[in-house]
């Protein structure tokens, strides 16, 4: 069984890449881009019978910093 | 005053910091990432500067997690000291021992340069050999040195007088022009600044020196 985990800079802190990349967007003629924010996917190949919960707490102790980011798991 | 330099996968300042220990007075033992004791009689710990295992996933998240970090972390919770320089500030923010997190520069760039750096308390073992307000010149050397924490962790740090250093022009980003705090009882110091690379006439400053001396003075005679 597989996981998908998304890791996002939670709101309110500064993305400096995210703001490159709109930067970029606009300057090669992107009309219209009112913000990029840039996270990162992390596929997990799972045992089975692990659980969200387990997931979560791989979240909670490595996979994010909870200071900075927030993270949503996908099952399956 | 004896020192425990910890050496992970990629970090590039242990010797530095062992250098700068040494020459302050200080007997010196690296330890490696995956011991899981540090030795017998250790005063303080210095978490050196690098890219431990590679800044992969975060800087310093794989670090946190290593054994010698759980030794780490039962030290300083019985009072030991622990300095973390740069990458060594980062692993200390991921082990929870001091708080907030450093985040990319504002800038996007890896900044290495010599910076004025203000010192904001003189009541610590680290910078009792500074007069408050000073500003001194120490080498930055980070691509994600950007302290941020929320408004509330940021006023209890002011509050308490934990804010050690801070940049007289913010290079970075950092909230607050913040370079280095305290932990709650002043024995656990991170900062992104190097003053370990300044410590040495060849090294083309020597305003670092202090820190150790100040360091190796309080703690022989603990």
């Amino acid at each position: 069984m597989k996981a998908r985990v998304h890791v996002m800079l939670k709101n309110g802190v500064l993305d400096p890449q995210g703001e490159a990349v709109r930067h970029a967007l606009g300057a090669m003629g992107f009309d219209g881009v009112n913000g990029v924010r840039q996270g990162k996917v992390i596929e997990l190949d799972l045992a089975e019978g692990t659980t969200e919960a387990d997931v979560a707490a791989m979240c909670e102790k490595l996979l994010a910093n909870t200071v900075i980011e927030s993270y949503s798991v996908e099952m399956g | 005053m004896h020192a425990a330099v910890v050496v992970f996968p990629g970090s590039n300042c242990d010797r530095d910091l062992a250098v700068a220990f040494e020459a302050a007075g200080a007997k010196v033992s690296m330890v490696w990432h995956k011991d899981s004791e540090l030795p017998q009689g250790v005063d303080i710990v210095g978490v050196p500067g690098g890219f431990s295992y590679g800044d992969y996933l975060r800087c310093g998240a794989i670090a946190a997690n290593s054994p010698i970090c759980r030794s780490v972390a039962a030290h300083a919770d019985r009072g030991g000291y622990v300095l973390g320089i740069c990458n060594g500030f980062q692993v200390l923010t991921e082990t929870g021992l001091l708080p907030g997190a450093l985040l990319r520069n504002a800038g996007l760039k890896y900044i290495c340069k010599t910076v004025g750096l203000k010192v904001e308390t003189t009541a610590s073992d680290y910078t009792s050999g500074y007069k408050a307000g000073e500003v001194i010149d120490i080498p930055i050397a980070h691509h994600d040195g950007n302290y941020f924490a929320d408004a509330d962790t940021i006023a209890r740090l002011r509050g308490e007088d934990r804010v050690a250093f801070s940049y007289a022009e913010n290079p970075n980003g950092a909230q607050d022009d913040i370079a280095g705090i305290l932990s709650e009882n002043r024995r656990v110091l991170g900062m992104m600044p190097h003053p370990e690379r300044a410590a040495d006439p060849v090294h083309g400053g020597t305003d670092g020196a202090a820190l150790f001396r100040a360091l190796t003075g309080a703690l022989e005679t603990v």
